[in-house]
């Protein structure tokens, strides 16, 4: 079964429309890339697998998103425990105005995850190492998070989302403000973590999603144009849309 | 063209930097006069004795107590009130309740502070009978509330959405990200608002005639008449005694200095943490 079952999604910002009757199936432990042009839904889609789109006002979601076989959007979805399951990590790093270990920390705290103080201290650096950071912040985990560099800042929001025992990470181009050097180790990173976690990841870079993925849905204008394994859609896709996007011919 | 580029950046750089030294150079002014005027009638005997008849020396020590006095009962209701009105402002504040309270708190930061003065007055002091430390405090804390309440929602707003996502995105509730995020990420902000409403009040000298009043002697009790710095300065600086004059200067001096200290302990134990 699939770990998330999506089926008829429309989503409304007001009167507008920014997505149509989206209906895809997200297997488990593997890498998905959602590519498309800006503006396209995909972000807003991604959003609505862990109803961030909550909180910006005046927003409707319709159909129906199955994980693990329960619809998220019914009244009765405790929101949390939701977010707490499907882990986010932003397009722009965003770690909160504390020290590194309380960074990783914050979510197990408020969660209540852990059983004492050193309980606490293992789950903080087991974050830090799947996220391939505890050797290059081990000796100044009390020191401000932003002292980071933007790629060491990214991995610390990922450590910060792997602290809470997600089942699924969604990732808003994670990589797009960083540079090669970092973005490569995102991209490791994000191979290494499918073998516990389900990853969904939006992206403008068409190499990216063929490096990391292994299924890719392409969007355009609010739709789901083609959605296929990743070695299918980079080399004879269904869709002569999809084989314009990829191939650069516009967007 | 290069030419004229460079030339109209020199004049406008020189421009802006006269204009820095214009008001900086007011302020060092302000603040020299003072210290000119009053530094020769400053002494220990100055900072501790309550105020004596003309000829026998005497002080403002009862007055610094009781500036700060009702300086620190204001702000122990004034500040914590009105940053909790700032952030549910700046967090909760977008609908039709929120818009009033905005508009409430802008137009009590324009009302001139004699009137919290009468207010507390006609509302205190006339029903107890008499004028005390409580009633001043009272109408000290009418004044800090708007401003301490406007600059904190302007500081809690400025803290990037990104943040308050990340907190959210794992899985904490919004009271949560608030208290434990926003506040945080906002606090230099907010001390500075802090602040500006302790210096406004520090100097305030009408609104406390009507409730404090003024006392000569040391006091503690806060149903009694409570001396100030600023009404102190008045009543020196009014009367026709050159003597009492240099005492004004003195006092003057010894008003800002405060302002100027609690503003650098706050300046130091709110700095920027993280």
């Amino acid at each position: 079964m699939s770990k998330i079952s999506v089926s008829n999604l429309d989503f409304y910002y007001g009167k507008a429309q920014a997505l149509h009757g989206i209906s895809l199936e997200l297997p488990a432990n593997q890498v998905i890339a959602f590519i498309g042009p800006s503006g396209c839904g995909k972000s807003t889609f991604l959003r609505t697998l862990n109803r961030m789109n909550d909180t910006i006002p005046n927003t409707r979601v319709e159909g129906e998103v199955l994980i693990d076989g329960k619809d998220i959007n019914e009244a009765n979805t405790d929101v949390v425990a939701l977010r707490r399951k499907v882990g986010m990590v932003f397009q722009k790093s965003n770690p909160f105005p504390k020290s590194i270990f309380d960074n990783v920390a914050y979510g197990i705290q408020i969660n209540g995850i852990h059983k004492d103080k050193a309980d606490l201290t293992a789950r903080v650096e087991k974050a830090l190492t799947d996220a391939a950071l505890w050797n290059e912040v081990k000796d100044r985990l009390n020191t401000s998070a932003f002292g980071l560099s933007g790629g060491q800042q990214q991995r610390l929001c990922i450590a910060r989302a792997l602290a809470v025992q997600p089942e699924v990470i969604l990732m808003d181009e994670p990589a797009s403000a960083l540079d090669p050097m970092a973005t490569q180790k995102i991209e490791e990173l994000v191979v290494e973590l499918k073998r516990q976690y389900t990853i969904i990841i939006v992206t403008h870079n068409m190499q990216q999603a063929a490096r990391v993925s292994d299924k890719t849905a392409f969007f355009m204008l609010g739709k789901l144009v083609e959605y296929n394994p990743t070695d299918k859609m980079f080399t004879n896709p269904n869709e002569k849309l999809t084989e314009d996007y990829i191939t650069g011919r516009f967007g | 063209m290069i030419e004229r580029r460079r030339l109209v950046n020199t004049i406008m750089t020189t421009l802006t930097a006269l204009c820095a030294f214009a008001v900086v150079g007011i302020l060092v002014l302000i603040l020299g006069y003072i210290s000119f005027q009053g530094i020769s009638s400053l002494s220990w005997q100055f900072l501790v004795q309550t105020p004596k008849p003309v000829g026998e020396g005497g002080g403002i020590g009862n007055a610094i107590v009781g500036s700060l006095t009702l300086l620190g009962l204001a702000s122990l209701v004034g500040i914590p009130l009105g940053i909790a009105i700032g952030t549910y402002l700046a967090e909760l504040g977008s609908g039709w309740f929120g818009t009033i309270v905005r508009f409430v708190a802008d137009a009590m930061i324009g009302i001139p502070s004699i009137v919290f003065g009468v207010f507390v007055y006609a509302l205190v002091v006339l029903q107890q009978g008499y004028f005390s430390t409580l009633a001043g405090s009272i109408a000290l804390a009418l004044i800090m509330i708007p401003i301490v309440t406007r600059t904190t929602e302007e500081i809690v707003k400025l803290v990037p959405k990104s943040m308050r996502e990340g907190a959210l995105a794992l899985g904490a509730p919004e009271w949560r990200v608030t208290w434990d995020i926003v506040l945080p990420a906002a606090k230099t902000g907010i001390a500075t608002g802090a602040m500006l409403a302790v210096a406004r009040v520090l100097g305030e000298t009408a609104p406390l005639l009507f409730t404090a009043f003024g006392s000569r002697f040391y006091n503690i009790y806060l149903d009694e008449p409570m001396a100030s710095m600023p009404v102190q300065i008045y009543n020196y600086a009014i009367s026709p005694f050159e003597e009492w004059h240099a005492k004004a200067w003195a006092a003057t001096l010894v008003l800002i200095t405060l302002i100027l200290v609690i503003n650098i302990i706050v300046r130091y134990t709110t700095r920027k943490g993280y």
